[in-house]
Order: structure tokens, then sequence, then C-alpha cells
């Protein structure tokens, strides 16, 4: 299966990259813009063809690596490779 | 004394540490290749500056698992002494050994600079030729060096004294001002619960000859040879 990862950064911690963005897409009169935040995105195929032993294996693999939970949150979606 | 440099691809501060610790140790450590899964009898295990891994995916990460790290992890909670500089600090907190992580600086830029450093703490292996309030100077080269950890986490370190250096003005004034990279707190440096785990951004082996315009990083190899010789 296919799992789609995105990490993004947890509410109220600071994100000086995504302050930057928005300040460049004011800059090209995105006068709109109200706020940005940058994340990641992984996509990870596993040899595995149970959705539910896949989501553990993907859940771990993100606790123990792909995201740091101290500052980040992490969501996937899984579909069939 | 016997001390182990971990080297991991992308390390570039591995052979400083290593002149740094041989000239105040009068031995030479060991260097150890981060694909090692064994690691020689250590009285200091010193994760040196770089780049491991590119910084892919976030500085330190990949690192942090490597085979190597399990045996670091486990000397260290045995008591083992471990400094881990700049490179070496994410390292640590990605390996869980120390609370918290660097993130980008809040300036976005690369800093290659020497800051001012107040001593806030000198009853552990690594400070005991400081003072404590004593303002030092170490040059910092980084990108990720913004200390952040949540509030809970903050104020343990602050409750435990476990803060090693922060950031300061000339005269030890912690100030906006001379927080480079916008670090909760000016935190420069923190120890673990028993003060043998050291994690600072600064470093101090690039400023231990007069040669080099200062000697102040070099009471930090002279006062751990002291304590652990």
């Amino acid at each position: 299966m296919k799992a789609r990862i995105t990490i993004t950064l947890k509410p109220g911690v600071l994100d000086p990259q995504g302050k930057a963005i928005e300040g460049a897409l004011h800059a090209l009169g995105f006068g709109g813009v109200e706020g940005v935040r940058q994340g990641k995105f992984i996509e990870v195929e596993v040899a595995e063809d149970d959705p539910e032993r896949a989501r553990a294996e993907i859940e771990r693999m993100c606790e123990q690596l792909l995201a740091n939970t101290i500052i980040e949150n992490y969501a996937y979606e899984l579909e069939a490779a | 004394m016997k001390a182990s440099v971990i080297v991991f691809p992308g390390s570039n501060c591995d052979r400083d540490a290593a002149v740094a610790l041989e000239a105040a140790m009068g031995s030479t450590p060991k260097m150890v290749w981060h694909g090692d899964s064994e690691l020689p009898d250590s009285d200091l295990i010193l994760l040196p500056g770089g780049f491991s891994y590119g910084d892919y995916l976030r500085s330190g990460a990949m690192a942090a698992h490597s085979p190597i790290m399990r045996e670091v992890v486990r000397r260290a909670n045995f008591g083992t002494p471990v400094l881990g500089i700049c490179n070496g600090f994410q390292v640590l907190t990605e390996a869980g050994l120390l609370p918290g992580i660097l993130m980008r600086n809040s300036t976005l830029r690369f800093i290659c600079k020497d800051v001012r450093l107040r001593v806030e703490r000198n009853n552990t292996p690594f400070a005991a030729q400081y003072e404590e309030g004593q303002v030092v100077r170490l040059p910092i080269a980084h990108k990720d060096g913004c200390y952040f950890a949540d509030a809970a986490t903050l104020y343990l370190l602050e409750s435990e004294n476990r803060i090693a250096f922060r950031y300061c003005e000339d005269d030890g004034a912690v100030t906006g001002a001379a927080n480079p990279n916008g670090s909760s707190g000016n935190i420069a440096g923190i120890y673990n619960e028993t003060g043998k785990v050291l994690g600072m951004m600064p470093h101090p082996e690039r400023l231990v000859d007069p040669a080099l315009s200062g000697t102040d990083g070099a009471k930090m190899f002279s006062s751990f040879v002291e304590a652990l010789h």
C-alpha cells in the first residue's frame, strides 16, 4: 500500500519559513494572504496489503523518525499502491 | 582518559574536536564510524558538529538512528559523559537524550560568528573551570540553532538548573538583541538530569589555542579531563 503522509508544525510553533513565504506572497500582490505554514509531504510504499497493519506500521514510522512530535503533527492517507 | 569521537557521514568538526581532545588529554581519541555498533571503552563520548546525512528530514534526525547511537544512548544512560556540539546537540535531542529540538534560525540565515555566552552553571564535568556567571566568547556556525521546547519542558530545565549557557551581551545581560537565532530563553546549551550529557550549539573546540584568537573553549576540555582522568 502507499501512504501519503503530511507533516505540519503544531499550532503555536514559530514558522519563520512560512512567515517569509507569506511576505513574498504579499510582495507579489496577494494581499489577501493571512497566513502561511510550511510542512512536509512524504510518500511511503509498504509491502503490506492489510490496511490495519499498514496503518500501524506507518504510525510507528511517523513517531520514530518522520515527524518530531515535539513540534510536528502528522496525518496520512492510505491507498492501494 | 579515553575519549571517542563519533563520525557521521557529513560530520566536519570531528577532526577539530579530536585535536582539542588530544591537546587536553595528551592521548589520541578514538574516531568511531556511525555504522559501527561497538564503542571502545570511553570516559567521554563526543558528537561533533557538521551536517550529518546532509541534514535530511531534520538536522540530526537520521544520525540519531545510526547503529552506533544505540550504544551511545546505552552508555549515556549508564552515566558516561556525552558532549554534543552543534550538529551533535541536534543529534542528542533527536535521540531523546536531551529534551526539545533545534529549529531553523529565526533569521532564516546561516550564522557564523563569535557570540558571548553566560555560564549558567559550573558544577558539572564540563564547566568546572568556568565561573558561574562568567561571560565567555565562542563561535557559532549553524542554520538550525533555534532551541525550542514546550513551556513545561522549559520550566523543568530552569527549575532543575539544567541550562548550561545562554547567549548574552558583553556584560552578561541576557537580552533579545544578544539572541542570534531566536532560541527560547536565549538557551545555547543544556544538560540532562545528571549534568553528564551536554548539548550546545557554540563550538568550544574552535577556540582552544591562542593562535585561533582565543582559548575560552579550552577550559571546557581541561574541565572534563580534570574531572574524568
